[in-house]
């Protein structure tokens, strides 16, 4: 093997470890970040472990909103038709979060069953709902509320 | 009737635009001039008819014609005349007929610009460029026609989304259009090397500011969507790795590999097959954002509700161009080009490094963003990737760039010692080290993200301006304007990640409940709730919440967010109160009424510390980048290059 073949070699060798080990960093770094959209029918059978972080979507309940009179806690109920599960925040709610539309809130479930949002999204315009509510929506056989 | 023209215009382009990309190709395989020479007619009459299709779109918005669809959609009569102008890139099918007339844009600059050039090598750029026109017009006229009527039509129309009516919005879609469709003369260039063979790497020379200017471009379209995303989302981000945001960020990656290696091979003749890859994927992973953005696939702030015909025909559209490259790529690219060899401490190894890391940061990104799609369609559940992910990877990737990034210039081509390269410039490592650390005392910021980005920042902001010095005391004329742009970008790398740490790191965010009279303090300024009251604007009405801002007593500043309700539309929207500064940004934004007696708002108060530095990072690479565009070399060389193609043409024909 000439010098100048070995060096090439090495090169090589080098770039493909690169490669390997950002490629095998990033796998892990995606299993950790990825987050579950579950639908609230779906959260007796999920398998998530109790503190891990997930995506919860579906329509906030008609009258379940109350928020405390000094602070900005709040908490709503978020129902697929089916099953519905308690929510709880702290913090601004979006523009366009309303009762009887869809919402995606992402947070954990406590032992008690209340989920704590540390994050609540809804729709960006009036005639949009989130892809995944919808496809929720008609696995529960739920109306899409008063978006359609 | 302007819109039936309209439609008229669009149809002669789409017959030209398929002349352009048949006739020339076939008079520089046969080398007929004539031929040849009919591409620049062709590209004029094609940018005057997309010119004036555009024109009756918004003549058609401008006079308020609901019996055409998409001015019913995007426009109502009460929208003031600039943002009905703008709102012809409001939606799907004018943003499409906004990136057909810039193709034709670039065409007939290329055409103009590059007429020194061999003329069956511009034969053959024209011609590709001819067909992705044929591409993006057929897509237009079949599926996404602006002009298509609805009859009757209504009294008003809807209203263009809210969010998009916003001076910032009426310049990112076209600046950011400008780049995607910029690379497609890299492209260009690149497919037609492959067909001619006999330039070899010649058309890497030519294509370098033509890929500098897309790539300034796209810079700063994506820097002023950050900066509109800043102000107008009201969450105080300026980044969210949204999977569009991303899908504008993946061709940037892969274009600032290419323009690096770009340079390594038109000095060099280094890793040219490389070069012409990057090309190919710069434009294509453009078309790919188009792709995920037009078919409504992705969730995020721009996804329009689509129908998915379009997204299959964008790509099949895009399995031609890519897949017809690649093809091409693998037939001619082993036969014609042969790399030349370098030491492993050299410019070329360094400028490798960069694009090693490039790509995988252009990968990683694509990988995040695609992950979610691919495990919804093999039905294993619906799952999104979070903003960590994209985080971690990143500061990873980035840090041995940012370590390595001043050594380049310094290195020498071909074989050089490493401490030749590394000596000079550890004073500016030993300066950037000490006075990072005193800057942070001084802001009394002392976290490790703002350490090291300082740390990181000043060693690229030192280390560019060392090299300035260096260079000036060596050289009597001054520098050439191409290294002035690469100082300047990279220094501007150097700005933006300083921008980047102090906000990541020194930001104070207060979510808060205020009634009238209320107080809260943050960071030592006193922001003091005055009133609400009703204002009213051309076609919204709104909350305005007004603002005194003091500081140790005294009032600095008044400031006025609002919660803006659109008539027409019925939307909400916040618009925030900015006191911007080069040092530090006082955000405002309202949240929603929470009880209506006490007249009680949640009120969300961002303090963000240098986030104008990130924009200003970017703007400096974008002015960089144009610089370096603008050299003398590139004309001098187009000049040489003309009596050459000259010579070469008569010895071909001879």
């Amino acid at each position: 093997m000439t010098p100048r073949r070995r060096k090439r070699l090495t090169a090589v060798a080098l770039l493909v470890l690169g490669v390997g080990t950002a490629a095998a960093i990033a796998i892990t770094a995606l299993q950790d970040n990825m987050l579950y959209f579950i639908a609230p029918s779906d959260i007796q059978t999920s398998e998530l472990p109790p503190e891990r972080n997930f995506r919860l979507g579906g329509l906030v309940e008609a009258g379940s909103i109350q928020r405390d009179s000094e602070s900005l806690y709040v908490t709503f109920t978020v129902t697929d038709g089916a099953h519905s599960v308690p929510v709880s925040y702290a913090g601004i709610l979006p523009d366009l979060f309303r009762e009887g539309q869809g919402v995606i809130a992402q947070g954990h479930l406590d032992d008690a069953g209340l989920f704590h949002a540390r994050e609540v999204l809804a729709r960006h315009d009036e005639t949009y709902m989130p892809p995944e509510v919808a496809a929720a929506l008609d696995r529960a056989g739920a109306p899409h509320g008063v978006l359609e | 009737m302007i819109a039936e023209l309209g439609q008229v215009f669009l149809s002669l382009a789409l017959i030209l635009a398929l002349v352009l990309s048949v006739v020339p190709l076939y008079g520089a395989y046969k080398n007929r001039p004539a031929l040849m020479a009919m591409a620049h007619t062709l590209v004029i009459g094609h940018f005057v008819f997309a010119l004036a299709a555009y024109i009756a779109l918004s003549i058609v918005f401008f006079n308020h014609d609901f019996t055409v669809t998409y001015v019913a959609t995007n426009s109502n009569l009460l929208l003031p005349w600039y943002y009905r102008l703008s709102a012809v890139w409001g939606g799907h099918e004018g943003s499409l007929l906004l990136w057909i007339l810039m193709l034709a844009g670039w065409m007939l600059l290329v055409s103009l610009l590059s007429r020194s050039l061999p003329r069956a090598f511009i034969a053959r750029v024209l011609a590709v460029m001819g067909m992705i026109s044929v591409g993006f017009l057929l897509f237009t006229l079949l599926t996404s026609n602006p002009f298509d009527r609805l009859i009757p039509g209504p009294l008003d129309g809807q209203d263009l989304n809210p969010l998009l009516q916003d001076p910032g919005m009426i310049f990112h879609p076209p600046l950011l259009y400008m780049g995607y469709v910029g690379f497609a003369v890299a492209f260009g260039f690149a497919i037609a090397g492959l067909l001619g063979g006999r330039v070899e790497s010649e058309w890497v020379k030519w294509s370098r500011p033509w890929t500098l200017m897309a790539w300034a471009f796209l810079t700063v379209g994506i820097a002023l969507g950050s900066w509109w995303a800043y102000y107008e989302l009201g969450w105080g981000g300026w980044w969210f790795w949204d999977p569009v945001e991303n899908a504008s960020f993946i061709p940037w990656l892969i274009g600032t590999a290419l323009i690096h290696s770009q340079a390594v091979t038109e000095k060099r003749g280094a890793f040219p097959a490389w070069t012409i890859l990057l090309a190919i994927a710069a434009f294509s992973m453009s078309l790919l954002g188009t792709f995920l953005v037009r078919s409504g696939v992705l969730t995020s702030v721009h996804a329009f509700a689509n129908d998915p015909e379009r997204g299959m025909f964008i790509l099949g559209f895009m399995i031609v161009v890519t897949g017809g490259a690649l093809l091409l790529y693998a037939l001619r690219a082993p036969r014609i080009m042969t790399g030349k060899g370098f030491d492993f401490m050299s410019r070329e190894s360094l400028l490798l490094l960069n694009n090693v890391f490039f790509t995988v940061s252009a990968a990683m990104v694509l990988l995040g963003t695609l992950y979610p799609l691919i495990i919804d369609m093999m039905g294993w559940g619906q799952i999104s990737v979070g903003p960590p992910y994209f985080g971690a990877m990143f500061v990873l990737l980035m840090t041995p760039v940012v370590l390595l990034m001043p050594l380049g210039p310094f290195s020498r081509w071909g074989k050089d010692e490493l401490w030749r390269v590394v000596f000079p410039l550890l004073g500016s490592l030993v300066l950037s080290l000490v006075a990072a650390l005193i800057i942070v005392a001084w802001l009394d910021a002392w976290s490790a993200r703002a350490i090291t980005g300082w740390m990181g920042g000043l060693w690229l902001i030192f280390g560019s301006f060392h090299y300035l010095f260096d260079r000036q005391k060596r050289s009597r004329f001054g520098l050439p304007r191409h290294q002035l742009g690469m100082i300047m970008a990279h220094a501007g790398v150097g700005v933006f990640i300083i921008g980047v740490a102090m906000v990541e790191s020194a930001t104070y965010e207060r979510d808060v409940r205020l009634t009238p009279q209320e107080s809260v303090s943050v960071a030592g300024y006193e922001f003091t709730l005055l009133e609400v009251v009703s204002v009213k604007g051309p076609n919204w009405i709104a909350d305005e919440a007004r603002f005194t801002i003091s500081k140790d007593g005294e009032v600095i500043q008044e400031m006025a967010p609002q919660k803006r309700l659109y008539h027409r539309s019925g939307q909400t929207m916040t618009q925030v109160a900015l006191r911007p500064g080069l040092f530090k940004d006082l955000y405002i934004a309202m949240g929603e009424e929470l009880d209506a007696q006490s007249n009680a708002w949640s009120i969300r108060i961002h303090i963000k510390p240098f986030i104008r530095w990130i924009w200003g990072g970017a703007l400096l690479l974008a002015l960089g980048a144009t610089l370096a565009a603008t050299d003398r070399r590139y004309r001098l060389q187009q000049r040489q290059s003309a009596t050459e193609g000259v010579d070469a043409s008569a010895a071909s024909s001879a």
